[in-house]
């Protein structure tokens, strides 16, 4: 029966899209092999992995077999280069094909996963606009990172199994979003948590990476609670969890109560993937693991699928408004707080960590302003200068770790108070990471300036008047929360460009603190991880001219906008109406953005030139810069509001109620039952022959009396 | 008749059996278990006056048994009396827990 039921079922969703003009294409079986490629990766690398660990064991020592490397060097980037060589072909076949004929998503049918009752859920892949870029994004990105890693991770005895749990991130990144429903989808989310909490957890000798890995899977439960919630009131609501079948459902339900819980449901989820408010505690924590991981999962791919669920279930947010002014709201508030923290930081990979938190913040205005082609613009150019900058990072930590491992001497190689000077060592490193702090300052004509100001333009043109300004939130009117989130946003851009130049400044410039023996040792990365920075700082140059704005004439114009309308235009013209400002207010509003820029880097020229003291040397910092050092304390106030309570109702109840009360039921309970038996029995038969007549008697009456009265 | 036959072989019977569950004396234990064998044996030979000359078999048959078993059992007494110098059933209690 069952067997008979979804074959026909293929067929019917099959008959349904046999208009799409890829199907039978090379596209169909591309989109098939893509996420399998990385898999393949992984098994390989995951195989040799095991097979080092058995050679290490038996040799008793972490001995690294050198030709095994060098397979690991070929397959771990060379799955992912393929696989983005397919992403390219498939590409070109989609720029092939007249835009028109790809308004609805090619439907790649894959074989039944679980069906329960009329609940099919099949492996379908799903490919469209949107999709294809973060398959772009991934790939492309993840290839740079792959390579970088092959220099970074070179003499770790881990090598095989660290390019096993990489492959694994990217096919499950791959199954993320190109899964044609939410199942797949959230099956792809998990996946990229697991390998995120395996690799922040990479080096698990040391203690404190195994808890910041377990409190990145905790926080990121809170988050996968939504996701569920919100696909079990889909289901509900529809009958349906293919993005296509229900978000056709949905659209006709705008502005019911069920849409609003749905998408509130879903910006759970999103805000914990992707690190907003309250969720946002794991990702600085997160840096725990090695800094190719951190740019990569942490600010490249994985914590942006929160921005493309918001984008993907464009058709929900934007039938519930009031739930798109929240993720606005909370987006700017996230970008605001994080941005305060970034500005005392001390460990380069946290004041890094805090920007990429507070520039998710912008990408989650984006697209709770229904500006969605903006939230994810910003994306796709935060991916390439924060990778970049991450990158960066990690060949300035590469550096300052082998100087002190030279000398022998431990002390933190990535505290900004132990570097400066950098660019005298390390040039091309230097200049990368300026061209980046640049460009995530919002300085024309690199790409953060596009994508950040288009998204404050945005804001400000749906302020003026759209749906979504009409919407309210808590009684507060639209338009008033999106000028709100305008002014946070500016003040944000504000405070990036002071951060980002303090950590330039302090890194690069300026006298060196890392020591004189020290500074013998100091050299730029092999040319292996320079060669992938360099190649992101060009993506870093150029990349605005995905989506320039209609206002400066340096090229074609929204080039992005174009090709995402098919997925996300219906969605943003319903919240932002035409969406459009003057040409005379959007340079007034391009000024600002630059002149704040531009006196956010004044600001940190004039505070953080001066010379400080090294890491060891240091005063412990007092005041509101304390405050903002520690993080404003939140991880003491979860600790003391949800952990420990939490720990102690576990351990009351839980523990020494349930467990133990468990144990005592079984282990007492069984022992007294057996005893109990026991004694019973034996007094039964304590070779009193009399007392065995007597039972045979009465066995024997009472035998009588069922047959005679029975 | 057969009545007759069948009340006194019940009453017999129940005698054996009252025996068997209230005296303590392997001796006296014993005979109440012959006499039980009888009153079956009654029974037999009662119903063989109608049911053809299976009964008969059957009671010589219980006899030859009955004179096995006494001779096993009163062996077991004697052995008993041995070794725990009475024949007092309730004394027998060694495989008490």
């Amino acid at each position: 029966m069952m067997h008979l039921a979804i074959p026909a079922l293929w067929q019917a969703t099959a008959a349904a899209h046999a208009a799409h003009p890829l199907d039978g294409s090379i596209a169909v079986t591309l989109v098939r092999l893509l996420p399998l490629l990385p898999v393949l990766g992984f098994v390989i690398n995951g195989v040799l992995a095991l097979l080092a660990r058995q050679r290490a064991n038996a040799a008793g020592s972490a001995e690294s077999s050198t030709a095994r490397n060098a397979l690991v060097k070929l397959v771990g980037p060379g799955v992912i280069i393929a696989a983005f060589a397919m992403a390219l072909v498939i590409f070109f076949q989609m720029q092939g094909v007249a835009a028109e004929a790809l308004h609805a998503p090619l439907l790649v049918p894959g074989p039944a996963w679980m069906v329960v009752g009329d609940l099919v859920i099949d492996w379908s892949l799903q490919l469209d606009q949107l999709s294809i870029l973060m398959v772009l994004v991934i790939t492309g990105i993840g290839s740079l990172i792959h390579l970088f890693s092959v220099g970074y991770m070179q003499d770790d005895p881990g090598y095989a199994r660290y390019f096993a749990y990489l492959n694994l991130f990217v096919a499950f990144m791959l199954v993320l979003v190109l899964g044609a429903s939410y199942p797949v989808m959230f099956l792809g989310w998990e996946g990229v948590g697991l390998c995120s909490y395996l690799l922040i957890g990479f080096w698990f000798s040391d203690r404190a990476n195994v808890e910041a890995g377990k409190k990145a899977f905790v926080v990121n439960r809170v988050g996968d609670f939504g996701f569920l919630i919100a696909m079990f009131l889909i289901w509900g609501a529809t009958r349906k969890l293919d993005f296509v079948g229900a978000h056709a459902a949905l659209g006709s339900m705008a502005g019911t109560s069920v849409v609003l819980a749905i998408a509130l449901f879903l910006f759970l989820g999103a805000a914990g993937k992707s690190a907003q408010i309250p969720l946002y505690i794991w990702l600085p924590d997160a840096m725990a693991g090695p800094t190719p991981v951190s740019a990569l999962i942490h600010a490249a791919t994985m914590v942006t699928a929160g921005v493309y669920l918001v984008a993907r279930a464009s058709t929900v947010f934007s039938g519930a408004p009031e739930a798109s002014l929240l993720v606005a709201m909370i987006g700017a508030a996230t970008a605001l707080f994080a941005a305060t923290i970034a500005m005392r930081q001390w460990d380069i990979k946290k004041v890094l960590a805090y920007s990429t938190v507070s520039q998710l913040g912008y990408m989650f205005i984006g697209v709770g302003t229904g500006a969605y082609t903006a939230g994810v613009f910003h994306l796709v150019t935060h991916a390439f200068f924060k990778a970049l900058l991450f990158l960066g990072a990690g060949s300035v930590i590469h550096a300052l770790h082998a100087a002190y491992h030279r000398t022998h001497r431990h002390e933190d190689a990535q505290d900004l108070r132990n570097m400066g000077g950098l660019r005298r060592y390390m040039p091309a490193t230097a200049a990368a990471m300026t061209l980046a702090t640049l460009a995530i300052a919002g300085i024309p004509p690199l790409a953060g300036f596009f994508s950040k100001d288009e998204i404050l333009t945005s804001v400000f043109a749906r302020a003026q008047g759209s749906p979504l300004a009409s919407a309210s939130l808590f009684g507060v009117p639209g338009s008033a929360v999106l000028y709100f989130v305008y002014g946070i946003g500016l003040i944000t851009a504000l405070l990036t460009a002071v951060y980002m130049t303090r950590m330039l400044l302090l890194t690069f410039f300026g006298e060196n603190r890392t020591g004189e023996a020290e500074q013998q040792a100091l050299h730029e990365a092999p040319a292996i991880m320079t060669a992938p920075i360099l190649v992101l700082a060009l993506l870093t140059l150029i990349g605005g001219w995905l989506n320039l704005p209609a206002l400066l004439p340096l090229g074609p114009i929204g080039l992005l906008e174009q090709w995402l309308e098919p997925v996300t235009g219906a969605s943003a013209t319903r919240l932002g109406g035409d969406g459009v400002v003057s040409h005379d207010t959007e340079l007034v509003l391009i000024g600002v953005a630059i002149a704040i820029a531009v006196v956010g880097m004044g600001i940190a020229f004039a505070l953080y030139r001066k010379p400080i003291a090294d890491k060891a040397h240091a005063e412990p910092e007092t005041g509101f810069a304390g405050v903002l050092a520690n993080a404003y304390s939140v991880d003491a106030g979860v600790d003391a509001v949800v952990v420990r309570p939490m720990n102690a109702l576990a351990d009351s109840v839980l523990t020494r109620g349930v467990d133990v009360g468990v144990d005592r039921a079984f282990s007492f309970g069984g022992g007294l039952l057996s005893r109990t038996a026991g004694l019973i029995s034996s007094r039964l038969q304590d070779g009193d022959v009399g007392k065995y007549a007597w039972m045979v008697a009465a066995g024997a009456v009472a035998m009588l009396a069922a047959l005679t009265l029975g | 008749m057969i009545a007759e036959a069948l009340i006194v072989s019940a009453i017999l019977f129940v005698i054996g059996v009252v025996g068997v569950l209230t005296r303590r004396n392997a001796i006296i234990l014993f005979m109440c278990a012959e006499l039980m064998l009888n009153a079956v044996n009654l029974t037999f030979v009662a119903m063989a006056k109608m049911h053809g000359v299976t009964g008969h078999v059957f009671v010589i048959m219980v006899m030859t048994i009955a004179a096995a078993e006494a001779a096993v059992g009163l062996a077991i007494v004697i052995s008993v009396f041995r070794q725990f110098g009475t024949v007092d059933m309730s004394a027998l209690r060694t495989l008490r827990g």
